[in-house]
């Protein structure tokens, strides 16, 4: 599903240049649930934002499932990110001023799907994750916990390839975190690729596969037994 | 694109967001309030200086005589010019296809006019019956001075409004009624009004024959007054009259042996002239009034500019937001000016319809001597909701285009 060979990544700061990533090579087969860890500063992120296509590589190649993702103009970005990928953030990223459903329904907008249609399946995806009688809240009615529920839910709407998700829990408490963990379990056992950055080993055992990040390298890749979030909650 | 659904993604913005909405509204509403009243005051300030200027036909020549200033054949300067009966026959004569109306004017100093108790002090004139219409008069009753009472030496005359009111106590009917100017007896056959107001309607009119016969005029005349025919243009009718201006001067110095170049011995008043400097004072307001809408929409324009960067700004991160899920720039872009531009119209129209509403229904009972009847050319007033949009547009497609550039984890990192 991704490939990626020799990607090197560099910010620059001032006049110096800081080589964030320095050549990763990494594979993720279709119905994987891959955690990536490391400390602060490792690139995580810019790993994620990357495979997201909201950012570029200096070098090294992407495929993404068999599509070669290399100089693209903001237009081809902006489809393929609607088409291939759904976003999960840390701070959830809803839009303010749009209540649960309209959030869900929005990619299906920038699909060019009708309203009635749309709000259909957004609804359903709600329901999916549990929140289909908060459909009509604003995000700021909502607990961190269903805020993450509904973005999760508005990464779905879209019926994307891969799931990618920037420290999903990290602004939750762990019972929280074990609700969105089962949910993204739950998800990723009906078929979908799922990468989770995270920070926490407990979160980490939840995934099938953990990559540890160290200084812009790759430095461990292993397949873990994996926990399931529903025992601890 | 979808543009239905778009439509419904900006209802959807504006519903939400009301004050943004509102504050962007008031700003241009406002704008265009204050341009349609400002060029309606210019308008009504037009009107009121036009009423000013109407006091006497538009066209009239005003002939006058003076002192000579310089020695000319032999004759000493500081001779009093004094023009008679023959130099008026004679231009009317020479002219006769040209004018549309013509007199001459023997003035009366010092009439004191009587009726019973009462008296006044008014300027008394004999004049020809033309005179009325060169004086833009119109009759309140009775009738002006006719050729037969010129014919005849009758003693009539026609009296201004405020000398009616003045002398004429308690609603008395003056038709009829003798007046004393000077201790003579003279019947009222009529009264009239001036556009020029009271200093205009303080005066007593009787026949140029009577009035040269009864005070001792001979055949003296102190002025002259013509029109022309109309001319098809402003232009045509100026020269018109410069070149009858010229005619008339030269012919005066000419029987009366003054220098050419002598000043002020004959004095011609060309109110086309004075029309001219009136037309540039017109053109002068205008010019002002349009400089100050045009800054008022500068300034409008400046104004929605600057809001559309604070809410470009404050949508960064939605936009951000937007492109993750799949917003390509164009749409971003799109969505941005269809909303500045759906509230800048409805706005702007909200400001013009309540601005020509206050213009419509207030505007008639502003009556000041230099304010009458403000108004406004409804298609300027249109045109200027138009510039207003586009240029908010166009204003607002910068932000929005720089926004719509901006890479997403940028736009998402933004706090
Ligand atoms: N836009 C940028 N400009 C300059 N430097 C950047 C930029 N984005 C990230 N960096 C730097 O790149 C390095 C890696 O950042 P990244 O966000 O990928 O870290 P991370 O592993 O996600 O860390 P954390 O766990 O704290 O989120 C950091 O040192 C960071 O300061
Ligand atoms: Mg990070």
């Amino acid at each position: 599903m991704i490939e990626i060979r020799d990607l090197h990544k560099s910010y620059k700061v001032g006049s110096n240049s800081l080589h964030v990533l320095k050549g990763i090579n990494f594979n993720v087969a279709e119905g994987e649930l891959v955690s990536i860890m490391g400390s602060s500063g490792s690139g995580k992120s810019t790993l994620l934002n990357i495979l997201g296509m909201l950012d570029e590589a200096d070098e090294g190649s992407y495929t993404l499932d068999g599509v070669v993702i290399k100089n693209l103009n903001e237009k081809i970005a902006a489809r393929y990110r609607n088409k291939f990928l759904g976003f999960v953030f840390q701070s959830f990223n809803l839009i303010s001023y749009k209540n649960a459903l309209d959030n869900v329904a929005l990619p299906l907008y920038y699909q060019g799907i009708k309203r009635g249609e749309r709000i259909d399946k957004a609804m359903s995806y709600l329901e999916k994750v549990g929140l289909a009688d908060w459909a009509g809240h604003l995000p700021n009615e909502l607990s961190g916990g269903q805020k993450q529920r509904v973005a999760i839910a508005r990464a779905l709407a879209s019926d994307p390839k891969v799931l990618l998700a920037d420290e999903p829990t990290g602004a939750l408490d762990s019972k929280t975190s074990y609700d969105v963990m089962n949910l993204i379990q739950e998800i990723n056992d009906e078929g979908r690729t799922i990468l989770v950055v995270t920070h926490e080993p407990d979160i980490a055992a939840m995934t099938k596969r953990i990559v540890n990040l160290k200084d812009g390298r790759i430095i461990q890749d292993t397949q873990v037994n994996q926990v399931r979030a529903q025992e601890n909650v | 694109m979808f543009e239905l659904e778009r439509w419904e993604e900006i209802f959807d913005t504006i519903r939400k967001n009301k004050l943004r909405t509102f504050l962007t509204g008031l700003s241009v509403a406002s704008g265009i309030f204050i341009l349609v009243i400002l060029l309606g005051i210019g308008e009504g300030m037009r009107n009121g200086i036009s009423q000013e200027f109407q006091r006497d036909a538009a066209n009239i020549i005003y002939v006058y005589t003076g002192v000579t200033s310089k020695e000319y054949k032999g004759l000493n300067p500081g001779r009093r010019i004094q023009m008679k009966n023959e130099d008026f026959n004679y231009t009317a004569l020479k002219h006769q296809d040209d004018l549309e109306y013509k007199s001459s004017i023997f003035r009366i100093w010092n009439g004191i006019v009587n009726f019973g108790k009462e008296s006044g002090s008014y300027r008394v004139e004999g004049v020809y019956p033309d005179y009325q219409f060169l004086e833009n008069s119109g009759m309140v009753e009775g009738r002006f001075v006719n050729y037969k009472d010129h014919e005849n030496f009758e003693k009539v005359v026609a009296i201004g409004k405020k000398v009616r009111d003045d002398l004429f106590k308690d609603g008395k009917d003056p038709l009829g009624e003798y007046v004393q100017i000077s201790g003579i007896n003279f019947k009222v056959i009529g009264v009239f009004t001036d556009p020029g107001g009271e200093r205009e309607e303080s005066l007593v009119f009787m026949p140029l024959s009577t009035a040269q016969r009864v005070f001792g005029g001979a055949n003296n005349i102190a002025n002259m007054a013509f029109t022309l025919e109309p001319e098809d243009n402003f232009e045509a009718a100026l020269a018109a009259s410069n070149y009858f201006s010229t005619e008339i001067e030269n012919q005066l110095k000419e029987t009366h042996t003054i220098a050419p170049e002598d000043e002020s011995a004959v004095s011609i008043n060309n109110s086309l002239e004075n029309a001219k400097r009136f037309y540039d004072l017109m053109d002068m307001i205008k010019f002002f009034f349009w400089g100050v809408g045009i800054c008022t929409i500068i300034a409008g324009v400046v104004g929605v500019s600057n809001i559309m960067l604070i809410i470009v700004k404050e949508r960064t991160r939605e936009i951000g937001i937007r492109k993750a899920l799949g917003a390509e720039p164009l749409s971003i872009v799109g969505m941005v000016l269809h909303e500045s531009i759906f509230v800048t119209a409805i706005a702007g129209f909200i400001g013009l319809i309540a601005s020509l509403m206050l213009l419509e229904f207030v505007g008639p009972l502003i009556e000041t001597q230099y304010i009458s009847n403000p108004a406004v050319n409804f298609n300027v007033a249109l045109t200027t909701v138009f510039i207003l949009v586009i240029a908010g547009a166009i204003a607002g497609f910068f932000p929005a285009w720089r926004a719509a550039r901006i890479k997403p984890i940028e736009a998402l990192r933004d706090e």
